[in-house]
């Protein structure tokens, strides 16, 4: 039975290594997904102001989109489109006069009730596939890689949404374990690493990525796991720009979960496209020796 | 001198066209119900100096709002294609301001990214459709815009092409972004940058520049008249049904 | 610090609209203070989370009107699981930015952006950032 799968803008281009690592191995675990045909920008952001409709209308749309195809499940990757899109399904199952109200505005599209179930890959993999059924395909388990899992904050806030509980969230951990890592719950692992303030504030964006990085150097995380292309971007491309601010910042390959589930799977480093990490992120996994070299 | 009314034998054709109620700008002329809107409001004395152009529905000159009495909704048309409704409520938008940024086109090499950086209310764009609504010429303008957000020049280039940059989609947008200039430029893109060139016409060019047929041409340059015509006339023509296999019994300019 | 407030300095208008967009009484926070200390982007805020809920409370239109906190906030919503009272603080940090925002102003300006910004940037940085940050 297939679902349909919404990629989200950034995995497109600059998220391409969550993008392709993911479909190779869900294609390896025997998950299959189809990709909307058409899909629109989900928003990224749940609109918070009660009386604005206008920017839940984009992730409706394409939840509507998903009931077209005949699929009663969505799965993201980006934990952004992740929430936004639960968020919006929530609010169009509970709420009828905003349901009543959104359903008239898209007067060009069938009406929409919340029927669909929106998932995000680690909670399917652990309510829908199992970590035992996951744990028995993995070919090249990932021993003696301390992985910190990162969680952020859009998987787990708020609680209606919430993968698990957002003080001492499990689930994430497990997925690593699953893949034979070494598992370090840091205490900042659930701390907002800035999101959008990137781009409205920098520099406080640049401080809480460069503490919370500083917090998983201390705890000797080797590789950082993360499910979001705007933390990715946060934790990862600017820790050049930490070490030029901040005293001390420490220096950590960041992964995206389902890389690391690739190489676990036995796939091809290729399609991790490890080209779009931070340079050493390639060069930790095979000093570990979780990348066959392929003798041509 | 008299003159006769008699003798008006001469048969009149007269073609009773039936009248119907239409506002312009909210004024209130009877026209012929089978005119298009461009010639009612011809016909009710406006004078075209703006809003008109090709009359053949491709310019995007005379972009039309109406409504209908008993309904809510909004609709567009081109003025020279739409065909009047009794009690139609009509306005034209000639000019609606939206910016095209300036950039050196030789200078870019498809790259979304360069999209981005020209138009960042790019991501202004909330999905409201308004645009699509609100087009003429029924393109997916929400879909082209969603493409370029996720990097998809391709698509964009595709999706927009029946576009006739009229305007009424940037007139409607939530995000104030000029949706058709950002479409021609995606447009521009994938054919200079990102569709595939034709190398066979590429190699052709050169062996054309490297003087392979100016032997043949000069040739014909050296002809009188009379043997062009009788050296025409005589040419080799490919049979109709000619297989693959076929070749002409001149071959030196394979 | 002691701030005095008279009946003239109450705003109404500005606890009605607060409340209209966020969906969120002020009044039910009791002031414990837990948002703040939970907040991590507080360093960088000039009215602490608490502090900005006192002040909505009272109705303080000018002091809410410079507090840069909903400009700083992140809506990382750990305000919002942790608070005793069940106070969506994310809201009305959204609902204070639309109070400016809708007046037709931004906090940010695209146009401004720089173009090494723009090519480095994921996508969903701009996304949010806009729609959190422009009107």
């Amino acid at each position: 039975m297939s679902i349909s799968y919404y990629p989200g803008c950034t995995l497109k281009t600059k998220a391409k290594n969550l993008e392709l690592s993911a479909l190779a191995a869900m294609a390896e675990l025997g998950i299959e997904v189809e990709e909307l045909p058409r899909w629109n920008c989900c928003g990224a952001v749940y609109s918070l102001a009660d009386d604005d409709l206008i920017h839940i209308i984009a992730p409706v749309r394409d939840l509507i989109r998903v009931r077209e195809r005949g699929h009663d499940t969505v799965i993201t990757l980006c934990s952004m489109c992740y929430n936004t899109l639960a968020r919006a399904n929530n609010l169009m199952k509970n709420d009828e006069e905003k349901r009543y109200t959104i359903n008239m505005f898209m007067d060009e599209e069938p009406d929409y009730a919340g029927e669909l179930r929106v998932v995000h890959l680690l909670d399917y993999l652990r309510d829908d596939y199992g970590w035992d059924k996951l744990k028995e395909k993995i070919k090249v388990p990932l021993n003696g890689l301390t992985v910190g899992p990162y969680y952020g904050c859009t998987l787990l806030r708020p609680k209606e949404v919430a993968l698990d509980r957002p003080d001492n969230p499990t689930v994430f951990g497990e997925f690593m374990t699953a893949l034979g890592a070494k598992v370090v719950d840091f205490p900042m692992a659930t701390e907002c690493c800035g999101s959008y303030q990137v781009l409205g504030n920098p520099d406080a964006a640049l401080k809480v990525s460069y503490d919370i990085l500083t917090d998983a150097g201390k705890h000797d995380i080797e590789a950082l796991a993360l499910t979001c292309p705007l933390c990715d971007y946060n934790l990862g491309r600017r820790q050049n720009l930490m070490r030029d601010k901040f005293e001390g910042a420490p220096e950590i390959p960041v992964y995206y979960f389902t890389q690391l589930l690739a190489i676990a799977l036995g796939l091809s480093p290729e399609v991790c496209h490890f080209e779009l990490n931070r340079e050493n992120a390639l060069g930790l996994l095979k000093s570990k020796n979780f990348i066959q070299e392929v003798v041509a | 001198m008299s003159t006769t009314t008699e003798g008006t034998s001469a048969v009149q054709a007269k073609v009773e066209a039936k009248l119907i109620p239409i506002y312009i700008m909210g004024k209130r002329y009877e026209v012929p119900e089978s005119l298009t809107i461009m010639k009612a409001m011809e016909y009710a004395g406006y004078k075209y100096i703006r809003g008109c152009g090709c009359r053949g529905g491709v310019c995007g000159a005379c972009s039309t709002v109406y409504r209908k009495p008993g309904d809510y909704k909004i609709y567009t048309g081109l003025a020279c294609q739409t065909v009047v409704e009794p009690e139609m409520y009509l306005t034209q938008l000639p000019f609606y301001p939206a910016l095209r940024n300036t950039y050196e086109f030789s200078e870019l090499e498809g790259k979304p990214e360069e999209v981005f950086e020209l138009y960042p209310e790019l991501f202004r764009c909330v999905a409201c459709n308004a645009c699509t609504k609100v087009c003429p010429m029924d393109v997916e303008v929400l879909d082209y815009i969603s493409a370029l957000k996720r990097g998809d020049i391709k698509a964009a280039a595709e999706i927009s092409f029946d576009c006739i940059q009229c305007g009424l989609c940037a007139s409607r947008c939530f995000a104030e972004m000029p949706q058709y200039h950002i479409g021609q430029l995606a447009r521009r893109l994938n054919g200079a940058y990102l569709t595939p060139r034709a190398e066979h016409l590429k190699t052709m060019v050169a062996n054309i520049e490297a003087g392979r047929f100016a032997e043949g041409l000069d040739e014909l340059k050296a002809m009188d008249t009379d043997t062009l015509k009788k050296t025409y006339q005589e040419r080799e023509l490919e049979p109709a049904t000619a297989g693959d296999d076929w070749t002409p019994k001149e071959s030196g300019y394979l | 610090m002691p701030q005095k407030i008279t009946s003239k300095s109450i705003d109404d208008n500005l606890k009605r609209r607060a409340r209209e967009i966020s969906g969120q009484i002020a009044q039910q926070c009791f002031q414990c203070g837990t948002c703040t200390g939970s907040c991590p982007m507080i360093e960088h805020m000039n009215v602490t989370p608490r502090g900005l809920m006192a002040l909505l409370q009272w109705g303080q239109a000018d002091k809410v009107s410079q507090a840069n906190t909903p400009w700083i906030c992140a809506s990382c919503h750990v305000c919002q699981v942790r608070c005793p009272r069940g106070v969506e603080l994310p809201k009305v940090m959204e609902a204070l930015r639309q109070l400016k925002l809708r007046d037709n102003v931004n906090q940010i300006e695209p146009s401004n952006l720089q173009p090494e910004e723009i090519v480095d940037l994921p996508q969903i940085a701009m996304v949010s950032g806009f729609r959190k940050m422009t009107s």
